[in-house]
């Protein structure tokens, strides 16, 4: 998926190119404020690594074969930040030694194959982890989940930027349709090689897996007259004391801003779906949506004449519900956790 | 690990290019990749004209032709994709040779083969004309975050070494009878993906301790500082120079 020169536009270029130094440089301070001054050393290891192992070749069938493309395994191998940066200096490295990736097409590569393959992979399986039962086999559960995810939704992101700024006349539904298909194969093999190689990793050392850190069982003395006594863990990680306010309210803000802006200027033809059932003839016998009387219908609020308000308001509402609904589950689902964990003793 | 690292992706020998300091020549690479980006695709003599000053630069540079053209092999994903193009992007339909093909396909394919290309050829020419680690000095030079590129130097240090380890492995595999033949053996590829990366993460780790025990505290110190003097700015900013040039005679005459 490496795009090379002139596949994507200057301004489009220039634009990922200043997503993807942000991003690297977030990551930076991430990776720097996890590792300390092992960052460089460890996350350069890394880095080997994963250029390495996307040399390994598993077969499929009958002379095809495949290789990992990285992102969901590195993220969740080495956490988020170390995962953006070390699959970033790979593309960087592959762009400038190997001419894999065009050099002006490098902005396009990380925000594509870097950040959203990795960020994708990660939010997915922390929520996985948090919803599944603590277990080792749960963390290769969400993992395969998690990179099943990851390699069509950087197919998703790459049909974005290609709508954008592709330099190309072939129709985004078509390239939409095309790269996610091959994608969602590819994704299945990248699924099942990621949650073999974590769950390969974990029965080694589970302290290595930075996605299986919450798994750690606190240590347990029993003594010679047979009493047990649980030693409370020494100093909690820092990390995880760190307050997710900021990256709530960011995240909320940019979704409302995708919702109530740039919605806008998405297509109004319709999507793939539903333009392949037109075609065929599918949706002739499909009554109206059950739903196409509420306010919301087609995502245009009723009674709102400017296309642009009414749009970007039904968004706006759109990201409100779903918000709602979201945290109600997530409320639910950590008070029931709460109920079925006893209660943690004092550190003296 | 004290011996030279020569990698095969440079070809070394003693010419004005190989001369220039590393910082100069990266951005001269940026600047020509960027300058064909921009020209427009119906100035088709202009990729004429640009694959000329590639060609200039590779005879200074004393890189033979097939030695360049082996390695624009890379490409060739990318070609096959733009030759599908024709036959699905919209537009205007032209036959030829009893093919219906689609206009601003043809275009379109072509204006990514032309500049692919030449971005391709572009950094085959700056990697055989670099050494890695000066590669990495000039990047740095060019306000690259330290971290990034402390980063991107030990996956080039270290890459040959895990690469090996990975060889290793494989060959420890198939001397005890394994071939990977389909989905079932995944498994034991995957195993030997985590036992990779425990190895990796170990040696991370050594190599960092090592390091804190030789006084490292999260800079590396630099003790060959690269310079340029005005003149091989100069002499360096020539291929982009020309390069803006043909793009700006493209954009005026088309």
């Amino acid at each position: 998926m490496h795009v090379p020169d002139g596949f994507i536009n200057a301004p489009v270029s220039v634009a990922t190119g200043a997503v993807a130094a942000a991003a690297v440089a977030v990551s930076l301070r991430g990776a720097r404020r996890e590792l300390d001054d092992k960052a460089a050393p460890l996350a350069g290891l890394v880095a080997a690594f994963v250029f390495a192992v996307q040399m390994l070749n598993f077969p499929v069938a009958a002379g095809t074969s495949g290789h990992l493309l990285g992102g969901a395994l590195a993220a969740i191998l080495v956490g988020p930040y170390t995962g953006v940066l070390c699959i970033s200096v790979v593309l960087l490295m592959q762009g400038v030694l190997f001419a894999d990736g065009g050099l002006t097409a490098l902005g396009v590569n990380i925000s594509d194959m870097a950040v959203t393959t990795t960020v994708v992979a990660y939010v997915l399986f922390r929520l996985l982890v948090k919803v599944l039962p603590k277990r080792r086999s749960s963390v290769t559960a969400a993992s395969f989940a998690a990179a099943l995810v990851s390699v069509p939704a950087a197919a998703c992101v790459f049909t974005l930027i290609y709508a954008l700024g592709g330099t190309t006349d072939v129709p985004t539904a078509k390239v939409f349709t095309a790269m996610v298909g091959v994608h969602v194969l590819i994704g299945i093999g990248e699924a099942l090689i990621t949650s073999l190689t974590v769950g390969a990793v974990i029965a080694v050392r589970p302290d290595l897996v930075y996605g299986a850190r919450g798994l750690a069982k606190p240590l347990q003395l029993r003594t010679a007259d047979g009493t047990t006594v649980q030693v409370a863990p020494q100093a909690a990680a820092p990390a995880a004391a760190r307050s997710t306010r900021k990256v709530r309210i960011v995240g909320l803000v940019a979704a409302l801003v995708l919702a109530g802006f740039v919605s806008y200027y998405a297509s109004t033809s319709p999507d793939g779906l539903e333009k392949v059932a037109h075609d065929k003839g599918i949706d002739r016998k499909t009554g109206q949506h059950a739903a196409k009387d509420s306010p919301l219908a087609d995502y245009r609020l009723k009674d709102v004449s400017d296309a642009r308000l009414s749009g970007g308001l039904a968004g706006v509402i759109g990201v409100g519900a779903t918000l709602a609904v979201g945290t109600g589950v997530f409320v639910t689902v950590r008070r029931r956790r709460a109920r079925a964990v006893l209660p943690e003793t004092e550190t003296v | 690990m004290g011996a030279g690292h020569a990698h095969k992706l440079y070809r070394h020998a003693r010419s004005p290019v190989h001369e220039l300091p590393p910082h100069c020549k990266i951005a001269a690479t940026f600047g020509f990749v960027l300058a064909v980006v921009a020209t427009p695709r119906e100035a088709v003599w202009a990729f004429g004209l640009h694959a000329l000053l590639i060609a200039v630069v590779a005879a200074a540079a004393r890189v033979p032709a097939g030695f360049l053209l082996r390695r624009l092999l890379i490409e060739v994903p990318f070609v096959a994709f733009a030759v599908l193009m024709p036959f699905v992007a919209q537009g205007e339909r032209v036959h030829v040779l009893g093919l219906s093909l689609s206009e601003s396909g043809l275009w379109g394919a072509w204006n990514v083969l032309a500049k692919g290309t030449l971005g391709v050829a572009a950094s085959v020419l700056l990697a055989s004309t670099t050494e890695l680690r000066s590669l990495l000095l000039g990047l740095q030079r060019l306000r690259m975050p330290p971290l990034l590129v402390q980063i991107a130097s030990f996956m080039i240090r270290y890459g040959d070494v895990v690469t090996d380890e990975m060889r290793r492995m494989r060959i420890a595999r198939e001397s005890r009878g394994f071939t990977a033949r389909g989905v079932r053996h995944w498994g034991v590829l995957a195993t030997s993906a985590g036992a990779l990366f425990i190895r990796s993460y170990e040696r991370g780790e050594r190599v960092h301790l090592a390091m804190v025990s030789r006084g490292y505290a999260g800079t590396m110190p630099v003790i060959d500082e690269v310079t340029a003097e005005r003149a091989q700015w100069t002499y360096a900013a020539a291929l982009p120079l020309a390069a803006l040039a043909v793009c700006l005679t493209g954009w005026m005459l088309t």
